[in-house]
C-alpha cells in the first residue's frame, strides 16, 4: 500500500515540478536531430577509467543515412547538476532557470530519444503529465463533487427527486461518452486558445463521470439515514445539514476515495484517447495523448521503439492507482466487516 | 483435350467469382493496330493494387476524384494520349492528326477496324457523341472546362467514319493535349440514355459488367463494394507488342480498397499487393529496409509536379467571418508582412524533416522537374530572420518586451494554420511553420481539420486565417494551371470570386496567362510564362514550400515497369506490364 502511495506522490511531484526536472524547452526543436535514440549513459571512457560522474558522447547523424546517428566518442560530456538552462514556471507562480541537470552544448541528452522535429521527448513527457494529470485530477475532482451532491440529495430526500435524479444518471450512464466528447469538440469554433481547450476538456470528462459515484453515494445515504443514530439525532431536532455532515456523508468518504482512485487513471486514459484523436490540446504542445499520436503512423510504430515510452508511463502510473484503489477498498472492507 | 473444355465451360457456367480467364482475340485483317516497343512478354497473371477507397462511379464524364478516374483509365482510352514517359502527345485511337498553320483547325483520322470491349465496332460516330456529351451543359462534366476555349465551345464535325474535324474558336497552345485521359465512349451503349436524361446515372458501381464498355486495356469483370473492383483483359484492345501478341499481358487488374497509406504499406510488404503506386518518404525508408528479402524494387523518379503553399486568405470577407478575421486581413494584405514569412520559412527543414530528404525546396509555383517551364532564372532567397525582422519593421511592425509581435495598432501577431488531418505531411509542415513564425515573435496555432472541412472552408465559407495545401500535378502544361493564376479561376485560392482583379498585379498576370494560352511558339510562350512565374514569385500570394519525390514501388518480376511522374504514375502502360516467370510467383497468380 504505502509503496504505491510513495510512488504516486514521487510521481506527481516530478510532474508538478516538470520544470525543473526537465532538461529543455518541450517545445525546443532540434531540426538536425529528429528521431535520436535515448542518450547512453557511460561510466566507463575509452582508457577504462571509472567515473563516479555519468557522462555522455554527443549523437550525430550518420552521413548518407535517415535518422540514424552514432556516438563521437571524441569529447565526454559529464552531467551537471543544478545548471541554468530556458525558463520555466513551477504551477505557474514561480520563474526560474535552474534545471535539475543538463550537459554543456552542443551535446543534448535525451533520455528518452527525440521526436520527428528534435524536440527532447522526456522533457515533452514530463510537461505532458503536467496537462494529462491535471486535466485527470481536475476532471475527477469536478465527477465526484457532482456525484456527492447529486448522490445526496436523491438519497436522502428520496421520492420524486430521487427518481430524477437517479434516471438522469442511468441515461448518462447510457451515453456513449466518447461520441459525445466527439461531437462536444466539431461544435466548437476553429481555434480556441490552449487553455480553453483545457478547462474544455476537463469540463465535459468530468460532468460526464457523475452517474456512477452519484449511484454509490446514494446508496450509502439510503442506509446510513436508517441507522438508529441518525433516527435518534432527528428525534433530538437536529437539522438535516448536520444529520448529513455529521452522521451520513462521513460514510461516504471511503467510497470517494475508491472511486477517485479508479476515476484519475480512467480521465487521464480519457484525455490521452482524445488527444491521441487530434480533439485534445494540438501541437506543439505536449500531453500524453500527443505524444502517443505519434504512434498513429506505422513507420515511427515499427522504427523507434523510444517512442513508446509515453504508453508506459501512463501503464506505470495507471498501475499506480488501480493498486491504491485496491489496497483502500480492502482497508473499507476490513472495517465494516 | 475435350475435359479441359468441359471443365471451361464449367468454370464459365458458375459466374464470375471463378477464374475464368479471356483469351485476347488474334489480330485480325483489316485492324489498324498500334505497335509498341515494349520488351516482349507473355500471358497471365493479375495484378493486384490497393486504393484508398473504392471508385464513387464508373462514368468518366462525372468522376471528380482521383480514384474513380485511376480505375475508369484503364478501362477508357483518348484520341491524342501524352505519354507519361516522354511527357509528349502521341497518337492513341487517332493515328494521325493534322492542324491548320493557324493552329486553330485539328484533323484527326481514327484507326479502322477498332473494336470497344464489348465487340461492337467503334469509329466516328462514337467519337461525336462523346464529346456531345462531354460539351452538353446540364451534365456538369468536369472536363468541359477544358474544351471551352475562349469563351465559347470546340468545335466537331465527323467529316467521315474514320475522319474527325475539330475547331477552336481562337488558337490555342498545345492544344492536341487538350484530347489526353478524354474517354471515347461507346454510342450503342449509352445514347439512349444520353437523350432520356439519364446520363449521369449511368455506369455508377453498380452497373452490371456488360452495360460497360471501353476502348481500354481492360474491361470490367466484378465488382464487390467496399473490397474490391476486378478488371479483365479486353480481348480487342488495339495495340500489340513487336510479336504481332495482342497487349495487355495481364489477365487481371484488381483494385483492392485498402484504407490508408500505412495499410497500404503493411500489405504490400505481406506480398498481398503488387505495386506501391506512391508512397512517402518515411515508408519509402521503411521499405527500402528488406526490399532484398521481400522481392519488392523501389523507385525514386525525383520531384513531382506537386506544389505545396502557405496561403494567407486575401478574400473579401462577409458577415460573421469578417469581424473575426477582418482585422488580420491587413496584416495578410501587406507585401511585407508575407515576404517576412516567406523569409522565416525553413524550407530545408520541411525537406529534411518532412519528406526525409526525399523533396526539393520551392520558391516559385513550378516544379523543378518541369524542366520545359521552369522560370531557371527565380531567386532562391535564403533563410534569413533577420531580413525578416527588418521587413516587418519596415511595415510598422514593432516587438514587446517579452518577443512578441505587434502590428501598428499595439495587437499583437496571432493566427491559425489549419491543414489537412489525413495528410500528414501537410500538418508536419504547419508545425515547423508554425516553430519558424514564433521566432518572428508570431504567435501561430496549427489545426488539422478533416479534409472535406478545410476545402468548405478555404473554398465556401472563407473562415479561416492561413492554411497549407498542395495543388498541381496533373500536367508538365501551364494552360491546367489557369484556374489558380487567373483572378477569375475557381482554384484561385487565396482570393475566389475575383469579378475584376483586386491588384494590378493580378491583372499582369490575367493578361500573360491569357497571352499565352493563345501563343503557338514555345520560345515565346516560356518567356511568358515566366514573367507570370516571376509576378508570383514576388507578390507572394502563395508561401511555396517544398515539392515531394514521387516514390513508388513494385514487385521484382513486374516487367516493363516504368513509373512516371504525371498521374497515374505506375499505372499508364499498364497493357505492358506482365510477370516474369521464375523469381517467386506474383500474388496475383496464387489468388
Amino acid at each position: 500500500m504505502w509503496a504505491a502511495v510513495i510512488f504516486l506522490a514521487l510521481l506527481h511531484a516530478v510532474i508538478v515540478f516538470a520544470g525543473f526536472i526537465a532538461p529543455y524547452d518541450p517545445v525546443g526543436q532540434n531540426r538536425d536531430l529528429p528521431f535520436v535514440p535515448p542518450t547512453r549513459l557511460h561510466f566507463i571512457d575509452a582508457q577504462g577509467f571509472f567515473h563516479i560522474r555519468p557522462f555522455i558522447y554527443q549523437s550525430t547523424a550518420r552521413p548518407q543515412s535517415l535518422y540514424e546517428y552514432e556516438e563521437s566518442g571524441v569529447r565526454a560530456y559529464p552531467i551537471q547538476l543544478f545548471v541554468r538552462g530556458p525558463e520555466y514556471k513551477i504551477a505557474g507562480l514561480f520563474s526560474s532557470r535552474i534545471h535539475l541537470f543538463s550537459v554543456e552544448g552542443p551535446a543534448q541528452i535525451f533520455l528518452a530519444g527525440s521526436d520527428n522535429y528534435g524536440r527532447d521527448q522526456f522533457s515533452r513527457i514530463l510537461y505532458g503529465g503536467r496537462i494529462s494529470l491535471g486535466a485527470g485530477l481536475l476532471a475527477t475532482a469536478i465527477s465526484l463533487a457532482l456525484g456527492l451532491l447529486l448522490g445526496t440529495f436523491s438519497g436522502f430526500y428520496g421520492r420524486w427527486v430521487d427518481e430524477s435524479v437517479m434516471r438522469t444518471a442511468e441515461l448518462f450512464l447510457v451515453l456513449p461518452w466518447l461520441y459525445l466528447l466527439l461531437a462536444v469538440r466539431a461544435f466548437l469554433p476553429l481555434h480556441i486558445s490552449p487553455i480553453q481547450t483545457f478547462c474544455l476538456l476537463v469540463v465535459v470528462i468530468g460532468s460526464v463521470g457523475w452517474a456512477r459515484p452519484a449511484r454509490l453515494v446514494r446508496g450509502i445515504v439510503l442506509t446510513a439515514k436508517t441507522r438508529k443514530y441518525v433516527v435518534a439525532s432527528r428525534g433530538f431536532g437536529a437539522s438535516d445539514q448536520h444529520i448529513l455532515r455529521r452522521h451520513v456523508l462521513p460514510h461516504t468518504y471511503g467510497v470517494l476515495l475508491t472511486q477517485a482512485a479508479l476515476l484519475v487513471p480512467q480521465y487521464v486514459i480519457a484525455e490521452v484517447t482524445l488527444s491521441f484523436l487530434g480533439l485534445g490540446l494540438s501541437e506543439p504542445l505536449p500531453s500524453w495523448g500527443n505524444l502517443l499520436a505519434n504512434l498513429q503512423q506505422y513507420n515511427v510504430l515499427v522504427s523507434y521503439w523510444w517512442m513508446f515510452a509515453p504508453a508506459l508511463v501512463l501503464v506505470v502510473f495507471s498501475l499506480g492507482y488501480l493498486a491504491v484503489a485496491d489496497r483502500i477498498l480492502k482497508q473499507l472492507q476490513s472495517i465494516t466487516v | 483435350m475435350r475435359r479441359l473444355a468441359w471443365l471451361a465451360a464449367l468454370v464459365v457456367a458458375f459466374g464470375p467469382n471463378s477464374h475464368s480467364v479471356v483469351s485476347p482475340q488474334s489480330p485480325q485483317p483489316g485492324e489498324e493496330l498500334q505497335i509498341t516497343d515494349n520488351e516482349v512478354g507473355h500471358y497471365g497473371g493479375s495484378l493486384v493494387v490497393a486504393q484508398p477507397t473504392e471508385p464513387k462511379t464508373l462514368n468518366p464524364v462525372t468522376a471528380v476524384d482521383v480514384r474513380s478516374r485511376e480505375v475508369i483509365g484503364r478501362m477508357m482510352a483518348d484520341l491524342i494520349h501524352i505519354n507519361r514517359d516522354s511527357q509528349k502527345t502521341e497518337p492513341s485511337l487517332a493515328k494521325s492528326w493534322t492542324a491548320s498553320l493557324d493552329g486553330r483547325v485539328f484533323t484527326l483520322r481514327l484507326r479502322r477496324g477498332l473494336r470497344f470491349s464489348d465487340g461492337q465496332p467503334f469509329n466516328a460516330d462514337d467519337v461525336v457523341f462523346s464529346f456531345q456529351v462531354y460539351l452538353d451543359e446540364k451534365i456538369h462534366s468536369p472536363q468541359r472546362d477544358l474544351l471551352i476555349v475562349g469563351g465559347k465551345p470546340i468545335g466537331v464535325q465527323k467529316i467521315d467514319s474514320y475522319t474527325v474535324r475539330f475547331t477552336l474558336p481562337q488558337p490555342y497552345a498545345a492544344a492536341e493535349r487538350l484530347f489526353d485521359s478524354l474517354a471515347m465512349m461507346p454510342r450503342h451503349l449509352l445514347e439512349k440514355a444520353y437523350r432520356e436524361d439519364r446520363f449521369t446515372q449511368l455506369w455508377n458501381i453498380n452497373t452490371s459488367p456488360v452495360e460497360i464498355a471501353g476502348m481500354g486495356p481492360f474491361r470490367l469483370k466484378q465488382d464487390v463494394p467496399g473490397q474490391r473492383i476486378v478488371l479483365e483483359r479486353n480481348p480487342y484492345f488495339w495495340k500489340v507488342d513487336t510479336k504481332k501478341n495482342r497487349l495487355p499481358y495481364l489477365d487481371e487488374l484488381v483494385f483492392l480498397v485498402v484504407g490508408n497509406e500505412d495499410a497500404q504499406v503493411i500489405r504490400f510488404q505481406a506480398g498481398d499487393t503488387d505495386i506501391m503506386s506512391r508512397v512517402n518518404a518515411e515508408n519509402y525508408a521503411l521499405l527500402s529496409r528488406d526490399a532484398q528479402n521481400r522481392g519488392y524494387e523501389l523507385f525514386d523518379l525525383g520531384p513531382s509536379l506537386e506544389y505545396n503553399f502557405f496561403l494567407f486568405n486575401l478574400n473579401d470577407l462577409k458577415g460573421a467571418s469578417a469581424s473575426k478575421i477582418g482585422p488580420k486581413s491587413a496584416w495578410f494584405a501587406d507585401l511585407r508582412f508575407r515576404q517576412a514569412v516567406s523569409f522565416a520559412i525553413d524550407r530545408e527543414a520541411i525537406v529534411k524533416l518532412v519528406y526525409a530528404g526525399r523533396a526539393v525546396p520551392l520558391w516559385g509555383n513550378v516544379s523543378p522537374s518541369n524542366k520545359l517551364w521552369m522560370d531557371q532564372s527565380l531567386p532562391h532567397p535564403a533563410r534569413s530572420l533577420d531580413h525578416a525582422r527588418a521587413l516587418l519593421k519596415s511595415a510598422d511592425f514593432s516587438w514587446r518586451s517579452d518577443g512578441r509581435l505587434l502590428d501598428r495598432q499595439g495587437r499583437a501577431v496571432e493566427f491559425s494554420v489549419v491543414s489537412s488531418s489525413s495528410n500528414n505531411q501537410r500538418t508536419k509542415m504547419a508545425t515547423i511553420i508554425q516553430d519558424d513564425l514564433s521566432k518572428l515573435g508570431m504567435d501561430v496555432h496549427v489545426v488539422p481539420l478533416e479534409f472535406r472541412a478545410l476545402l468548405d472552408r478555404v473554398f465556401q465559407t472563407f473562415d479561416y486565417e492561413a492554411a497549407v495545401m498542395g495543388l498541381g500535378g496533373g500536367d508538365a502544361d501551364p494552360n491546367p494551371e489557369m484556374n489558380v493564376w487567373l483572378s477569375s479561376g475557381s482554384t484561385h485560392l487565396w482570393h475566389l470570386g475575383e469579378t475584376k482583379p483586386a491588384t494590378d498585379w493580378e491583372a499582369q498576370i490575367d493578361q500573360l496567362m491569357q497571352k499565352q494560352m493563345i501563343e503557338l511558339n514555345y520560345d515565346r510562350r516560356k518567356r511568358l510564362y515566366d514573367q507570370v512565374q516571376e509576378i508570383i514569385a514576388s507578390k507572394v500570394p502563395f508561401v511555396f514550400l517544398a515539392t515531394p519525390n514521387i516514390l513508388a514501388g513494385a514487385k521484382k518480376n513486374l516487367a516493363n515497369f516504368k513509373p512516371a511522374i504525371l498521374e497515374p504514375t505506375t499505372l499508364w502502360n499498364v497493357e505492358e506490364l506482365y510477370f516474369r516467370q521464375g523469381s517467386g510467383a506474383s500474388a496475383g497468380a496464387k489468388r
